[in-house]
Order: structure tokens, then sequence, then C-alpha cells
């Protein structure tokens, strides 16, 4: 499969459409629905529980093309939360009870407001996490991004697909592997990754094909040991990630004539104890223009919140968001499968 | 089908159960406990798998331990490595009975 450099819905792609996914992924194939699955976990249907992390997605436009990216993210995007979404945020934030705030992109950095977002969430006592790719701390005009982060005491989260070579830039892009390095050498110097420091570091490993994660615990002691000894670099946690079958890992999974296999791969996998652990229940996810989601791959699939819960930050009315139903679909497997998975790693 | 072997074939490896269902359970049994980590990580059980599986030509376990060695995070790199070491050793198993051609050489000749 071929690097791409602009975005599937740059391009007019069929697939940048959420209904055309949802028709894909929800065209059964024989596969019980995802809500049967549930059953066995003998909780009822999937159903959130109190906020502990909102999940802020300040835009999608990103200075990488990665080939798995469930955003469709890249330079053309120009989707991006305004300052003023970003307040209805933060009085909700203000306002409630939600220990976590977690910011996604694209690449979050390349909100023009981010700084002054996540200086604001940081004086209302949040933990902030932010979603970084990296390479865009090298970028021009970002070059204090690390130290800013840093200052603000900003746990880092990035992906690094592989600690060596071949697989990071199959996935993210040539010579995204040992711009990485760079910029990890950097925020290590910072602080980042040690922890005397109290500066979050965590890496995240995304499966490079069609292919389930390996155990998250194995695979971070070989990273661990990997980057310290050909690097001389640390980080704190490494988080597995199963990758969703939806956006461009879609197309991949279509092109290469693997999806059939990976979904009942998924299927076949199904964790009832890493199903109790979804994140959903306990993360809300805000899309760029405020719109309310389940998760961030409901956000993508445009599967808003279910009918009786607010659409709109603006509108965040906790009892309504507590305790409602999640909206679920095949691609739900995704995050049931093996060990589990979320935005913090596996679930079990 | 036109052919001996059938990707498809690899989801009825339990229908062998049917003939000698308590053998069958017993080889389970001592399958997974087999590659479950233990002195050796899964990884490397699973690389070993894959060097055993082109030794003896499975196109079974070829794929079932592609698979698997990718799933416990291995690359291509370290999968092409142990498919040399499963080469190797068969390569060097057939060279190594050179050294009966050469006693029978020795003896027969003058």
């Amino acid at each position: 499969m071929q690097a791409r450099h602009k975005s599937m819905k740059a391009f007019g792609e069929n697939l940048a459409d959420a209904n055309e996914q949802l028709k894909i992924i929800n065209n059964s194939n024989g596969f019980p629905h995802f809500d049967e699955k549930f059953e066995i976990v003998g909780e009822g249907p999937l159903r959130a529980g109190k906020v502990e992390i909102l999940q802020v997605n300040v835009g999608k436009m990103c200075n990488q093309v990665c080939k798995h990216c469930h955003v469709d993210a890249g330079p053309d995007r120009k989707e991006i939360m305004t300052k003023e979404t970003m307040q209805y945020c933060l009085d909700v934030l203000a306002n409630n009870d939600i220990p976590t705030v977690d910011l996604t992109g694209g690449a979050p950095e390349m909100n023009p407001n981010f700084k002054w977002f996540v200086d604001k969430i940081k004086k209302l006592n949040k933990h902030v996490i932010v979603r970084s790719n990296l390479t865009i701390l090298e970028t021009n005009g970002y070059a204090d991004y690390a130290e800013f982060m840093a200052n603000h005491k900003v746990e880092i989260v990035s992906s690094l697909p592989y600690y060596k070579k071949s697989f990071t830039d199959r996935q993210r892009g040539d010579g995204v592997f040992d711009k990485s390095i760079a910029v990890i050498k950097r925020l290590n110097e910072l602080g980042y990754g040690k922890e005397e420091t109290g500066l979050i570091f965590n890496l995240v490993y995304n499966p490079v094909g069609a292919f389930l994660p390996p155990s998250q615990e194995e695979l971070e002691r070989d990273y661990k040991r990997e980057l310290r000894d050909n690097f001389g670099i640390v980080f704190n946690n490494l988080y597995t990630i199963t990758n969703m079958p939806i956006s461009r890992y879609l197309d991949y999974l279509l092109q290469s004539g693997n999806y059939e296999s990976y979904m009942q791969k998924l299927v076949d996998a199904f964790n009832p104890a890493a199903a109790i652990g979804v994140m959903c229940k306990f993360t809300l996810s805000v899309g760029w223009n405020g719109r309310l989601f389940d998760c961030d791959f409901n956000q993508m699939l445009e599967l808003g919140l279910i009918d009786d819960a607010p659409k709109h930050i603006k509108d965040y009315n906790a009892s309504l968001i507590e305790g409602r139903r999640i909206v679920t679909g095949q691609h739900c497997y995704g995050c049931t499968a093996g060990s589990g998975s979320s935005c913090g790693g596996a679930t079990t | 089908m036109d052919t001996y072997y059938d990707p498809k074939d690899l989801k009825k490896f339990a229908d062998i159960s049917e003939g000698a269902p308590e053998l069958w359970k017993k080889f389970n049994e001592w399958y997974g406990a087999v590659f479950k980590a233990g002195a050796l990580s899964e990884r490397e059980k699973s690389l070993i798998a894959l060097a055993v599986a082109h030794a003896i030509q499975c196109p079974y376990c070829i794929d079932a331990y592609t698979q698997a060695s990718l799933e416990k995070g291995a690359d291509l790199e370290q999968m092409t490595e142990a498919v040399h070491v499963a080469s190797a050793i068969r390569g060097g198993a057939s060279l190594v009975h050179g050294v009966q051609m050469k006693n029978v050489n020795e003896k027969l000749t003058m």
C-alpha cells in the first residue's frame, strides 16, 4: 500500500463518508451484532457511568498522513475547534468533577488556540493528556511546544508503532521514526519519561497490519530494552491499541483483502473481561465542532449520543450524560478483542 | 477442490476430534501449555514454531505462525531470520551427511 500525502476526503474517496463506512461495517456478514455479544457480560446493555475523562478532538489537521488513521487527518483538513467551543468545554470542566482532559486530533498542537486552551484547563486543576505525534514538535512554528507542555505538567501520549524504523515508517511515513527518536530525546532532556520528574510520557503501539496487538506487558519490556539500548531513550508506559475497522484502516483492510478475516478475528477474540472495562463507560468525546460522542471512533463515524442525551458540549447535563446507553456498532468489537483496547491501552 | 491444501481447511482442524475426542482433548491441553510463556517468551516460541513450520513445510503452520509471530510482536526481520535458521539446519543436515559419503568413499576406493 502506497504512502499517503493527503486525506481520503481530499481525494473525494467513498470511504471518507461516514455513512459509506457504516454500510460496510454494519453489514453483519454473519457476525452477531455487538449488542448481542455484549449480553454475555451480564450487565445488560452497554451504559456509561460517571465521566472521568473529557476527550476533546481539537481538529483534524495534522502534519502526518498515517495509513491507519481513524480520523482521516492530514495537512489538508480544515476542521479546527474554535475558541468559543473550547470555552464551552472549559465551562463544563469548571462546573463538573471531571478530573482528566485528553486532547487529541489531528495534531492537537496545530489548533491555533492550543496553548491558551491547555493553560485554561490547567488553571482548573485538571490533568491534561496530549496525544502528540512527536514530529510536530520539531516542525517550524512549534519549537517551544515541548517546553510549554513540560512547564504545564502535561502528560504526553505518542504513537511509535514499533521500536524499529521499518514498521514505524511503513505506517506513519518515511523518516517518521528518526524524527520521533530525535524528539523523544528532547522530551527526555526536559524530564519526560523519568519517574522522578512526574512528567509522564507514554508510547502507543498499533499493529502495522491486519493482526491483533501482542501482550502489552511483554511488548513494553521489549520497547524499554530496545529503545534504551539503541537510542538511550526512556518512557513510562506502553499502551497497545487495536486498530479499529474504520476510515483509512478500513480502506487498507478492504484493499488488502483482509477485511473479512480481520472482523472474524475481532469477533472470535471477544473477551467479556475486556468488555467490562471499555473506555466509553467513563470517557466522553467532544468533536471539533462541539458535538458529543461516546468515543473518538463514534465521532469519526458521526454516531452522536443516544436520542435523549445532549448533542453539544454547550448543552452538557451530567444527569442526562451519566447512565446513558452507548451507541454501538460492529466496530465496537475492536475494543473488546483479546486483552481489550482503549486510549489507555489494554483493558484487562 | 483442485489442491490438497485449502486455507479454509485450517478452520476444520478441530473436526479431527470426531475420531478420537479424548486424544484431541489431551493434544489441545498439551499444545496450549507448550505455547504459554515460560523460560521462553510467547514470541520466542512462536518464532521457533514458524521456523519448524518451514522445516516441515506445513502451509497451515506457516500461515498460523506468521500471524501468531506478528501478534506476539515480531517483525519481518525476526521472522526471516527464523526461516533462515530452519533453512540452515535443513541445508546443514544434507551437507553433514557428506561425512557418510566420505566414509563409504574411503572404504571403497584406493
